[in-house]
């Protein structure tokens, strides 16, 4: 039986790698793209183009201005006089947000009020607008906290005082970069397995291969191994890019995340499977793959929390193996977590595994074209 | 192979680059072996409903009901109030716990995901004759930074209205120094899915371009059909059109479909006009259909072809378009790769068109790298079709 699963498992890496085309697909690309994304996929906002209308001749305004200057977060693009200015600046995306000094800015301030500032933010994508928003707050705060201190002016009697765990930073790319390894995991698992049953199916081998004496549980081995081999190399060649080039601290469990990583390969492999077996052309398979990755990744928790979505689609996420593996992720490389949070993972990973590879297993010989 | 519907016209000679009569015939052909695999119609039609309905409903930036663990070491007046602010906001879903320690094993443990704590000084809160400020304390899990940081704000927002309320109510008054207001243009609600949903109609429409010819050419190649058609006096001109052309059309029913859903069912405004919506979706498509049949071209299987079309689409339409991450804080290298995804333009566009109007400075631009984009893969197309012949 080990032989014949065996002559399998390189009848299938043949399949793969014979083709110089599929072999740098499946190679190349996604390290390629590990790097590009975890570049690119970053909530933290740099240079921000603002606009200044200062209508205060006074100089607290020139002080708070000058502030912003001195970020790297932001990058002033102009200085404006007129308030029609403002409109053709935001509109054509020059500016993504505009500040406006009120003309009573300074003599407010030293009269005890409230100085007036206005922000117009560009809320065609509001969650830039909402971060770049937070960013000058920041700003404004800090100088109001400066004006109280040396202007003797009274500040609050109480301040809250924000601390983040694990991230004290709060850099997104800490968040986003172990996110990516599971992604890309997901990726070289789904095409090495989702279109090897349909292709066969389509071609007319996978006939000659049930009439061979190879078992279901055999073929369904043979099927699993390559895609199981290839998500853990590069998986590690991930692992090691995250906590090397990129930096990520690496707090917890090794072995807690490749326990995550096998149960995850295993549940990927399941689907790709069954998207396979359950497709009679490749053309099928591919859209099988689709339906399944988009809603997989999106509805990860990879980019946007799940605890933000409606109750019915954050049930609808328990039947999706990225979820618990982008937990197990974070919970290694940020935050040490306790065993406890892994093995909740761990199990719902498992019966995902058992119910798509059985699955996939019985339609190889029931599934009738 | 079934004998070509067109049979008479292959008697003339080719004096048209492209007849009609037999464009005609690979159209009927293409759109006969659709209906044979319903796959491409479930590609064009179902694949979008779904994936909007499911992220329309499900992807959110916006937070409420944050769990967070509310520590108050000694119970005043003063403490509870506060907690009862915290409880009363949408943004946060309040349990008390009478340890910090308590409060620290859930945060690790994932039942919260911050901490309010106030110390049992806090009931001096309101006496002016405090020096300096009383610390309230708050611990966030920072592994989401984008999630904590908006929580943070939501934190600092409940805090300063009770803060106010409270000073008021004890007959003083706070002002802050320097008081910021802020106006969002084009979606004051700052409501996420009215971005994200003309986002990910972008992203759906690129792997509907690129599914329904990715395999198309592949598996003419793969059958030996396209050899069939090659000695017939059909030009290479005439078999690639008649591949762009059923597909075109599906392509633009399900960028209807979207649109409809975008509006009637997930209330995003359309501000924009229809002409320039239809025009720029037009292009979009094109290029979209080009890259799938280019990729079916250079693949020459469906088994290359399928995971080429699976690499290309999906990620870099979703992560390198501006989707949900700013292209211009991305690396400059990354920002250059970027001008690579169609999605960038189609997004910029869709945006606009969307939530702000016919801006003329946004579709210009992005309206012409993408007619460029069209150019440029449907002539490789063409050539790389031609060299095979040879």
């Amino acid at each position: 039986m080990i032989h014949r699963i065996a002559a399998l498992i390189v009848k299938e890496f043949l399949a793969l790698f014979r083709d110089k085309r599929s072999r740098l697909t499946v190679v190349v690309p996604p390290i390629i793209q590990l790097f590009v994304f975890s570049y690119a996929a970053t909530y933290d906002l740099e240079k921000v183009p603002y606009a200044v209308y200062n209508e205060d001749p006074g100089v607290f305004s020139r002080a708070l201005t000058a502030r912003l200057e001195g970020s790297p977060h932001f990058n002033k693009v102009a200085v404006i006089t007129r308030e029609t200015e403002i409109a053709p600046l935001v509109d054509a995306r020059q500016a993504l947000l505009v500040i406006h000094v009120d003309r009573h800015f300074s003599r407010d301030i030293l009269r005890g009020r409230s100085g007036r500032i206005q922000v117009i933010l560009d809320g065609r994508n509001s969650n830039t607008a909402m971060i770049a928003l937070n960013y000058i707050r920041t700003v404004v705060t800090a100088y109001g906290d400066e004006l109280v201190r040396t202007a003797g002016i009274r500040g609050f009697p109480a301040v809250l005082e924000t601390r983040t765990w694990y991230n004290p930073n709060l850099e997104s790319r800490w968040f986003i970069v172990p996110g990516v390894l599971g992604i890309i995991t997901l990726l070289v698992t789904l095409i090495t397995t989702a279109l090897s049953v349909a292709r066969e199916r389509e071609q007319g081998t996978f006939d000659q291969l049930l009439v061979t004496p190879l078992r279901p549980v055999e073929i369904l081995i043979g099927k699993s191994i390559p895609g199981c081999v290839i998500g853990l190399a590069e998986g590690t060649v991930c692992l090691l890019a995250a906590a090397l080039w990129f930096k990520v601290p690496l707090r917890g469990n090794l072995l807690m995340l490749y326990g995550g990583l096998g149960l995850f390969l295993l549940s990927a492999v399941g689907v790709g499977l069954l998207i396979s077996s359950l497709s009679v052309t490749q053309q099928q398979g591919l859209l099988g793959v689709f339906l399944f990755m988009v809603p997989a990744v999106i509805l990860s928790g990879f980019t946007t929390p799940i605890g933000n979505m409606p109750a019915l689609v954050q049930h609808l996420t328990r039947l999706n193996p990225v979820r618990y593996f982008m937990v197990v992720l974070r919970g290694v490389f940020l935050e040490d977590a306790p065993p406890a949070v892994f093995f909740a993972q761990f199990w719902p990973m498992a019966l995902i595994a058992l119910a798509t590879l059985s699955l996939a297993g019985w339609l190889f010989r029931h599934r009738i074209d | 192979m079934r004998p070509s519907p067109d049979r008479r016209t292959s008697e003339r000679p080719r004096r048209h680059i492209v007849g009609m009569r037999r464009l005609r015939g690979m159209i009927r052909k293409e759109f006969l072996q659709i209906l044979r695999d319903p796959s491409s119609i479930a590609i064009a039609f179902l694949l979008p409903v779904l994936l909007l309905l499911i992220h329309g409903y499900g992807v959110s930036l916006d937070a409420t009901n944050v769990p967070i663990a509310f520590v108050a070491e000694s119970p005043s007046a003063e403490a509870v109030s506060l907690g009862e602010a915290f409880a009363g906001s949408p943004y946060f879903n309040v349990r008390k716990f009478r340890t910090m320690q308590d409060a620290m094993t859930a945060l690790t443990t994932h039942q919260v995901n911050g901490i309010v704590r106030v110390r049992d000084n806090f009931s001096g809160i309101l006496d002016p004759s405090r020096p300096a400020p009383i610390p309230i304390q708050v611990i966030l899990n920072g592994v989401d930074a984008n999630t904590a940081r908006l929580v943070s704000g939501y934190a600092d927002g409940v805090w300063a209205l009770w803060l106010e309320a409270r000073v008021r109510q004890a007959g003083g008054e706070i002002r802050p120094p320097v008081e910021l207001i802020s106006r969002i243009w084009y979606n004051s609600e700052m409501r996420s899915r009215n971005f994200l949903v003309p986002g990910l109609i972008a992203v759906n429409m690129t792997l509907i371009g690129a599914l329904l010819t990715a395999m198309v050419m592949a598996r003419e190649w793969e059958r030996g059909t396209l050899e069939a058609l090659m000695v017939t006096p059909v030009s290479i001109l005439e078999i690639l059109l008649g591949k762009l052309i059923p597909y075109f059309i599906m392509g633009m029913g399900g960028m209807a479909l979207s649109v409809i859903m975008a509006v009637e069912v997930f209330a995003v405004p359309l501000r924009g006009s229809m002409g320039i919506l239809v025009l720029t979706s037009s292009v979009f498509l094109l290029v979209s259909l080009g890259i799938g049949l280019f990729i079916s071209i250079v693949a020459r299987n469906q088994f290359v072809a399928g995971q080429i079309a699976i690499i290309v689409t999906f990620l870099p339409a979703f992560l390198l378009s501006g989707y949900i991450f700013d292209i211009a804080s991305m690396p400059r290298a990354v920002q250059i790769v970027t001008h690579a995804v169609a999605a960038r333009y189609f997004i910029a566009i869709l945006q606009s068109s969307f939530l702000a109007g016919d801006i003329p400075a946004v579709i210009g631009p992005n309206l012409a790298a993408l007619v460029l984009m069209a150019v440029f893969f449907l002539t490789l197309c063409g050539l790389k079709s031609k060299k095979r012949l040879d």
